[in-house]
This record gives structure tokens, sequence and C-alpha cells, in this order.
């Protein structure tokens, strides 16, 4: 929880909440890496992406 | 007020620790774990800070690491989607090592932390700094200068690459940025991935390279890589790099451009690899000349300050100063992320919390960069006689006179004396010494004992008192950060035949009166020898000039290609048995080889990774 409050600070002080959905994006995709460890999944996020 | 800094996590992991404004103690990681630029959490480093300081982690006002790492990971997503989807393979191994530990830094600190001190206050004792605000206090406040331009360059910290600070006593305003992937730093890089050496620690060997070639691609990089302005700042052509969506630095474009593939690291160097590595440093040096000059214009200030990976270019560094721009110039020796750590703290010390700073005369805060670890005699012989070492004891004036003589007699010196150097040149603590006059010198340090390849330049220490009378230099360079010609009475003029040789046939060709130290095109890279920084080192230069009449010595980092630099008498001994070293001084105990166990000789040539 800290962790998503002093995100959420970084994003107010910078004025960057378009990196919101960008950074909501990019932690589902790189999710997916970290669980499937890239290789069989990989051509398919390209596409997505 | 005890404040601590840390770099750690990307490359050269260090820790530092001042009181009061005062620098108590620095040190690089890879000095404990022997693991060269070692990037893990700086454990031993902490530890030796907290003992030389004598308080715990509990004791401590602020931890401060030396870079922010939300700012980082905003370039990296930015970078991404700027050129998505290209990108994505790089991509696909950096958000991993993001989303598992690099956002979660400051929990992965206190975890680390963990060892020290159950209970610190986390929430309001763990500062960051910005990575460019760490190099630019680390440059301004332990300088000697009450008011200074700071100008710091590297590869690459959150977004800066290259940054101009204006420093007054106590306060360090930052006034301009490059933005990454804008960067000299990256650009030198790139020309030391495409020549065939190692990112992050080839540069050097780069810098060395350049002077057996000619700068015949400079005009090429300023026509198609780098727009530099009258102002010095520039923007770098993206379409002949990889490095902000591949894995590489430089692409096909780039190759087609300098006529050929990267080279391969252990594929022979060539004179095209030499005229290479001449033209990325002749632009660097422009791109850095252009830079200093119009802000010396700008701002009227007469002292410049110096730090980041590119100040570590002591070529770039001596032309600044012969320039002329700015009256006086100072560079931070730990000018690498590892002084970020030195830089981060003191940062705390004075920008967060506002305390007053107290200049030291003429002296700069550094100790001569002698703030490492050090050992008392008693504990040098047991742990000397533990190891199997055979030696004998002397008096302080003997080891300076015995050394000396061994120095005269062409042998090869292993010079291990009082507290270890921060920042990545050895300076009188732990050197491999060698005679300057000797001819052979130079491919013997190489090739014998440091195992390295046999371009490579060594650089001279010599006594302040006499640096005018052997190099076209005045003033101070007690950190070997500037380069300047040998002085002209002392050069050997070259034959016809002599001038017509090319690239490394040039290097076998003395010079000058003192050949070992002296590069191709007459330059050294300098040590000034201080009594009031380093009196067991002047002790022996001293001794050595009343038996040769020569008050310089040569002096090489005392390890192998590959290892980082000797810590402990242990370490010394084991580079000592594993080389061609024929004596080690270490405090007042003095071994020779032929003294030494045979069963104790070790294969030292192949124990470290090249790099």
């Amino acid at each position: 929880m800290g962790f998503i409050s002093e995100l959420w600070r970084f994003m107010r002080v910078r004025k960057k909440f378009w990196l919101v959905p960008v950074m909501v994006m990019m932690a589902l995709l790189g999710g997916l890496i970290v669980l499937t460890q890239g290789s069989a999944i990989a051509p398919f996020i390209y596409t997505l992406f | 007020m005890k404040i601590l800094g840390v770099s750690a996590f990307y490359h050269d992991s260090a820790a530092a620790l001042i009181d009061d404004g005062k620098i108590v103690a620095a040190a690089q990681e890879e000095r404990f774990t022997r693991v060269k630029h070692d990037s893990a959490f700086p454990e031993n480093a902490v530890r030796y800070c907290l003992e030389q300081a004598g308080c715990e982690l509990s004791e401590v006002d602020n931890v401060v690491f030396y870079d922010k790492p939300f700012l980082k990971f905003e370039r990296l997503l930015e970078t991404y989607l700027s050129f998505a989807p290209r990108g994505f393979k790089s991509f696909k191994m950096a958000i991993p090592l993001w989303l598992r530990e690099k956002l979660f830094q400051k929990d992965l600190l206190r975890k680390e932390f963990k060892n020290f001190s159950e209970d610190f206050d986390w929430e309001n004792k763990l500062l960051f700094a910005e990575h460019h605000q760490s190099h630019a206090a680390s440059a301004f406040f332990a300088s000697p200068f009450e008011e200074a331009v700071v100008l710091t360059m590297d590869g690459v910290g959150e977004w800066a690459t290259t940054s101009v600070g204006i420093g007054r006593g106590g306060s360090l305003d930052m006034v301009k940025e490059i933005h990454f992937p804008h960067s000299i730093g990256l650009l030198y890089s790139a020309f030391t991935y495409y020549t065939g050496f190692k990112v992050n620690s080839g540069e050097y060997k780069v810098m060395g390279l350049a002077p057996y070639g000619e700068p015949r691609y400079a005009d090429l990089i300023f026509e198609h890589l780098v727009d530099l302005k009258p102002d010095g700042s520039f923007r770098l052509n993206q379409d002949y790099f990889d490095y902000c969506t591949g894995l590489r630095m430089t692409n096909d474009k780039f190759a087609e451009l300098f006529g050929g593939p990267a080279r391969t690291p252990e594929e022979e160097l060539t004179q095209r690899h030499m005229d290479l590595a001449a033209s990325v440093q002749a632009a660097v040096e422009k791109i850095v000349l252009t830079l200093t000059e119009s802000l010396a214009k700008e701002t009227g200030i007469e002292n410049l300050c110096l730090a980041g990976g590119v100040a570590l270019n002591c070529v770039a560094n001596g032309k600044v100063q012969r320039q002329g721009a700015f009256k006086n110039l100072w560079v931070q020796p730990a000018a690498g992320d590892a002084g970020g750590a030195l830089g981060a703290a003191l940062a705390a010390h004075h920008i967060y919390k506002q305390q007053p700073r107290h200049l030291n005369g003429a002296m700069d805060a550094m100790k001569g960069s002698y703030l490492g670890p050090e050992y008392e005699q008693d504990d040098i012989e047991a742990r000397l006689k533990a190891a199997g070492a055979r030696f004998e004891v002397v008096s302080n004036e003997e080891i300076a006179k015995k050394t000396a003589r061994a120095l005269a007699d062409g042998e090869a010196v292993g010079w291990f004396q009082g507290r270890m150097e921060f920042g990545p040149r050895a300076l009188g603590g732990r050197s491999i010494l060698g005679d300057p006059r000797s001819p052979e010198m130079q491919r013997t340090l190489n090739l014998k004992v440091k195992y390295r390849e046999s371009f490579r330049p060594f650089a001279p220490s010599v006594l302040r008192e006499d640096v005018e009378q052997w190099f076209e230099h005045k003033g101070d360079s007690p950190y070997m950060l500037i380069v300047a010609d040998v002085a002209k009475h002392i050069r050997k003029s070259m034959t016809a035949e002599e001038e017509a040789l090319f690239g490394i046939e040039k290097l076998n060709v003395p010079r000058s009166d003192i050949p070992a130290i002296t590069h191709v095109d007459y330059s050294a890279r300098i040590q000034t020898v201080h009594e009031e920084t380093n009196p067991r080192y002047h002790a022996l230069i001293s001794e050595f000039k009343a038996l040769t009449g020569c008050p310089v010595v040569v002096n090489t980092s005392f390890n192998v290609r590959g290892e980082p630099i000797v810590s402990t008498p242990e370490d010394a001994f084991r580079c000592f048995m594993g080389t061609e070293l024929d004596v080690l001084s270490i405090g007042n105990c003095m071994l020779r080889k032929p003294d030494q166990d045979p069963a104790l000789k070790l294969d030292y040539k192949n124990a470290f990774e090249l790099d």
C-alpha cells in the first residue's frame, strides 16, 4: 500500500497522471512476462503491444 | 551529525560516511567482494564506514541513496513508449527486473540494512538524492572553492546526462540539464562498444588507444551523429544508436557509416580502431571545451568543478585546464557512480539539512582521497604470517630507502601503505611501482605483472615541488585526473624512420628520459605527490630522487587485468605471488620474491574475468 501511495505522490509532483494507464498496461504485460518467464507467450504479447 | 551515503544496484556500489560535513570514510564494494564493478548492496563498504566512524547505524542521522528509482522508471517507460513497438526485446528484459526489485528499492534498502539495525526509523531517515545532484555535490562540496560552476557529465542518471550547477558556500543550485538519450557518456560508450571493449569499464582503454590514431572520423561524427550548438548543448542522432531500444550500443547504420561491423573483444586491434578511438576522443574534447568556454562566459565565475564518468577522461580535463576559460579546475577523484555515495551524503548535509560549509584553506576535503581501510603494523604481520609470507620488518625510514633502491635496480614493486584510495585510481596507497627511466618497464609491467594489453600507458607520480621541471604542467594534480605533456627538455626527438611508424609500432620508440610513462604523443597522466596527504609515498619518491636524480616513479593500480584493486594485506600477497612482482612493501614489512615459498605461487593470469 505504501508503495502505491508513494507512486501516486510521485506522479502528482511530476504532473504525469497520463502515466497511470501506461503503468497499468506495462505492469500487466510485465507481470505476464514474469509469470511466463518470456519465451512462449512473447510473440503474442508483441502483437498486443 | 552523521550521514551515510550509498550507491548501489547499477554498477560500482559504494558507501561513504560524513560527520558534521567532514568526510570520514568512503569505499567501493568491489574491493571487499573482489568482484569488479560490483553492483550488489554495499554491505561490506557500509560496515567499514560505520567501523571507521566508530558508530552503529542507529547513531546515523540519515541514510541517503544516490539516485531516484521512480524517476529512472519514468524515463524507462517514456523511452519505451516513444519508440514502441521497437524495443520490445529490451523491455522484456528490463521490466521484470524493475517489477521484481528495482521499483521497490526503498524496501530493498530497508531489508539489506536490517543486518545493521532492526529499528532504524526508515520513514524519516531515508533520503534519495538525484543522480546528477549527487555527482555535483561530490564535486562542489568536496572542492576547495567558495564559488564554482559545477559541470557533471555521464552516461545517464534518471533523465539528466549533462548538468550544470552553481555552487556558492553551502548552496548548490542545478540550473540546466541535457536529457537522455542525448549523452556524451553514451556517445563515448557507443565507440567503446564499437571498438570491442566493455561498456562501463573499457572507456579508459579507448582513451589510451586514441594517441595511436588520427581523428579521421571526427568530421563524420559531427556531420551525422552529433549536432553541437555554439553553447555546447548537443543532440545525438538516434538513427545510428541502438541503446534506447536494443541490447547493443550501436546499430547497422552506424557500422555502415564507419565502414564495418563492431570489433569483437579479443580481435586484433588495427589502425582503423585506433583512428576511431582518436576520433571519438577528439569529438568529446570538442563538446566539453565548447561547453566549458560557454559556461565561463555566461557565468563569469573563475572556478570549475567536474564529476560524472566523463570527468574521468583526464585527456579532456587537461585540455579544459589549458583552455584557460576557467582559472581553476577541480575534478572529484571518485567521479564515477561510486562517488555518488559521497555526493548524496554531502547533498543531504548541505542542501537538505542546510548545514554551513567550512572550507579548509586551499586544501580540498578529500584528504588525498585516502578514505578507505588501513591496517596496523601488528595486524599486517599477523595476516602475512597466516598467509605463509616470509618478510623482514624494517623502520619507516628504511622502508622508503630499500623500496627506492629496488625501484632504481629496475624491480617491479608492490606498494601497500596507509588507507586505501576512494575512486578508480591508485594514488600510492595500493600501487604497483616501477622505474620510469627504464625503456622496458612499460612492456614488463603490462605483460608480466598486469597481464593486460601492451598498448596501455602508465602514469607517473611526481613530487609536487618538481612537477614543473618534468612536465608542462603548473599546479596540483593529486588525483591523476589531468593529462599534460612531458617537459620539452627531456623529450627525445625521433629519427625520420621512427616518425614514419604507425600505431602500436610507435610504442617501442622511447619518447623521453622517462619513457615508461611517456605516451606516444608525449603526454602523461600526472599525479602530484604531496607531503601533507601521503608523507610515506612522498618520502619514497624523495629517496628515489636522491638515488637517481629523478623525482618520478611509474604508478599503476595494485591488481591484474580484471581484478579490483587490492584491499587487504592478503589480497596484496596473493597478487604478489601470482605475478612477476619482485618486491612487496606493506607497512613496515618488506617481502622479496626469491625468499618466498615456491609452493605458494599462484596461477593468477587466468584468475579474473577480463575487463
